[in-house]
């Protein structure tokens, strides 16, 4: 395995009196020290890593701990105070103004938290954009960023503006503007963190399945644990602006390197048994407000299911209505669903264990509604996909 | 208190403007540029029929909204436009026009630079500030006089005046469209390897755009609101008809004068709002 990136003894301290803070620094001052007696802050200390090619590694953080400030040190959005970015050996940190846009240019693309689509832009034109920077002719740019859509699973959407895309859908187009420059390696700054829970999931399998043919270097900021243990080849965790630990996730679980990383599993292991928000999957619901029985029959008939679940207007969760009621009411030529809504659906909330879940599955036929704290309908959860978690198989999402 | 000596504010700027003004081959090359741009204005105004004038402002309009059909707006223009044509207000109309383009013109190529450079230098924002707040608040006909100075009398002064007037909205709406420019996308084009000038046009220009829209729009706005003062150094127009009014303590002159500049002034004011538009679409 070889190395794509280094870091070196990089520190970056914000605030005026660099130098001051640079020799506290040394003197093995504490960051809250080095506030107090030279005003600046200490955003990165002395980081040391490396990450090989090929390789997800995931920096992994509460916020404040240093981590955005580290990805940005990496293509240099943010300058670095001392210390070393080596990437194939080249020293990033002597480039100057022309040899770092080359460098932005061809060897690393950056996917962001909100992600930072230009709303002038439609979908295709953003996703040239660093081609369009770089100077590629506009054939080989529209047709760059045509596959880079299509690996991202996103095709037809080319004239439209970022706006009128879902979160999801925005977030793969930031993926398919860094993956259509084709360079070696993507920093994905929290990328997956605005995305809603299930979005977030397919987002991160998505992620795996292309790395599996990509083979990028990828670092990814994450402040999820559970995200990180999942995607990452290997995790660093920092803390105050200091590497904690950097190791496999089998590395960071059984050997923690200490009590603030114990306590991190801790809170893992507690969520490792597995909750509903973990094998709830996408719900086929019509709205009561709106929708009559016809509609609530094509539902069933598009997606072979025999009830569907029911929301009113503000998406709170109502009940559920089966096959053959709606055939009823369609055969009387009514127009209102309410006369055959059942209400007595068995609900969770997403934090809610499997194992409570577990016991009354079995003797209901209705599938559990996931609902949050203001009953909104999150999602279901069916009987296969608790005895597929608990067998530990993956969940399959029928969506 | 009173032994303490009065300061030579104003025989200070006397000598200063006695001193610019020896430059007069600098100032007549201006009079002159500027002087050009006004008679290739008033060339095409003198050269269209009225009848073809009115229909390119009615045509121009129906164009610019034809999504959202602006009708009255339509109507009134060919209501306005017939007014002034029947208050025999053409000429001094198209004049004034002149006058108000000239001004935006300059406005616009010179405040929106001013206003990338204020957006893009902190430095530059604190020193221009004040001297933003100088030229709005100054009366306006305090610039008269150096004006006159410098470039004569006629139009040419007249615009300069209204320049200075008009011009520190245009500057200041650039300034905070590309500081209003959110930091990620500042940072999505820096990672992708912009160039300054690559994230000014791809990116900052075209998010600023509409702020910078309303400024040049307030611009000729405030540049419209000059032409009265305007004509007290020979500058012609509407405003010329508004001044001799007053002198002849002719109140209706003055108000047939007055109604016509404020038809020019909604006129302008739509048309430049209707070319501001976003044209993206909202979710």
């Amino acid at each position: 395995m070889t190395t794509k990136l280094q870091v070196r003894h990089l520190t970056k301290i914000f605030g005026r009196r660099i130098p001051r803070a640079e020799e506290l620094l040394k003197a093995g001052k504490s960051k809250a020290e080095i506030l107090k007696s030279a005003g600046a802050t200490v955003g990165v200390n002395d980081a040391n890593f490396e990450v090989n090619n090929g390789e997800i590694f995931v920096i992994m953080g509460l916020s404040g701990s240093g981590k955005s400030t580290m990805i940005r040190m990496i293509n240099r959005l943010i300058e670095p105070t001392s210390g070393e970015i080596l990437i194939d050996g080249e020293n990033l940190t002597s480039l100057n103004k022309k040899q770092l846009l080359d460098v932005r240019r061809n060897k690393m693309s950056m996917v962001f938290q909100n992600f930072a689509l230009f709303p002038n832009r439609t979908i295709i034109e953003n996703t040239a954009y660093g081609l369009e920077v770089k100077g590629v002719d506009k054939d080989e740019r529209l047709k760059k960023s045509h596959e880079a859509l299509e690996l991202v699973g996103l095709h037809g959407y080319d004239d439209q503006y970022p706006t009128q895309l879902s979160g999801g859908m925005q977030q793969r187009v930031g993926l398919a503007r860094a993956l259509a420059n084709n360079s070696e390696i993507l920093l994905m700054d929290e990328a997956f963190s605005a995305l809603d829970p299930l979005n977030r999931k397919d987002m991160q399998d998505e992620l795996l399945d292309l790395q599996e043919n990509l083979k990028k270097t990828i670092v990814f900021i994450s402040h999820d644990l559970n995200e990180a243990l999942r995607i990452g080849d290997r995790i660093m965790i920092m803390k105050d602006g200091e590497i904690v630990q950097t190791g496999t996730p089998e590395e960071i679980l059984t050997q923690p390197a200490d009590e603030y990383v114990e306590k991190f599993i801790e809170d893992v292991d507690r969520t490792k048994v597995l909750t509903a928000s973990n094998v709830m999957i996408r719900p086929t619901f019509i709205n009561i407000d709106k929708d009559g029985p016809r509609i609530a029959m094509r539902r069933m008939v598009e997606n072979e299911i025999s009830s569907v679940y029911v929301v009113n207007n503000k998406r709170e969760f109502v009940g559920v209505v089966d096959a053959s009621h709606v055939m009823g009411l369609i055969k009387k030529k009514e127009r209102k669903l309410d006369s055959v809504i059942q209400t007595n659906v068995p609900t969770a909330s997403p934090d809610t264990p499997i194992t409570d879940i577990m016991e009354k599955i079995s003797s209901t036929p209705i599938p559990f509604a996931v609902v949050d704290d203001k009953n909104h309908l999150l999602g279901i959860i069916i009987r296969g996909a608790v005895l597929g978690a608990i067998s530990g198989n993956e969940v399959v999402e029928n969506d | 208190m009173t032994n303490i000596p009065q300061l030579p504010i104003s025989s200070w700027i006397d000598k200063l403007v006695d001193w610019l003004a020896s430059f007069e081959g600098f100032f007549n090359g201006v009079t002159n540029f500027i002087g050009g741009i006004i008679n290739g204005f008033q060339w095409i105004f003198d050269l269209l029929p009225i009848w073809l004038f009115m229909l390119l402002v009615v045509g121009g309009t129906y164009w610019l909204t034809r999504k959202t059909k602006h009708w009255t707006l339509i109507i009134f223009e060919i209501v306005g436009l017939l007014y002034i044509w029947n208050q025999g207000f053409w000429r001094d109309m198209t004049q004034t026009l002149t006058l108000v383009l000239t001004s935006s013109l300059i406005a616009l190529v010179v405040g929106v630079p001013l206003g990338i450079w204020m957006g893009k230098s902190k430095v530059f924002e604190t020193i221009n500030k004040p001297i933003l707040d100088f030229m709005q608040t100054m009366p306006a006909f305090v610039y008269l006089i150096p004006a006159v100075a410098f470039f004569g009398i006629g139009m040419v002064p007249g615009v300069i005046a209204s320049v200075i007037f008009a011009m520190p909205p245009t500057i200041r709406m650039t300034n905070l469209g590309i500081r209003q420019v959110p930091a990620d996308l500042i940072e999505a084009a820096d990672s992708y390897g912009s160039t300054s000038w690559q994230k000014l046009f791809k990116v900052q220009l075209p998010l600023a755009k509409s702020t910078l829209m309303a400024g040049v729009n307030q611009s000729m706005m405030l540049s419209l609101s000059m032409v009265v003062i305007a004509s007290m150094i020979g500058a012609m127009g509407l405003g010329n008809k508004v001044y001799f009014a007053v002198g002849r303590n002719d109140a209706g002159g003055g108000f047939a004068a007055g109604l016509a500049i404020v038809i020019l002034a909604i006129i302008l004011d739509r048309i430049t709002q209707a070319i501001n538009r976003n044209k993206i679409p909202k979710s």
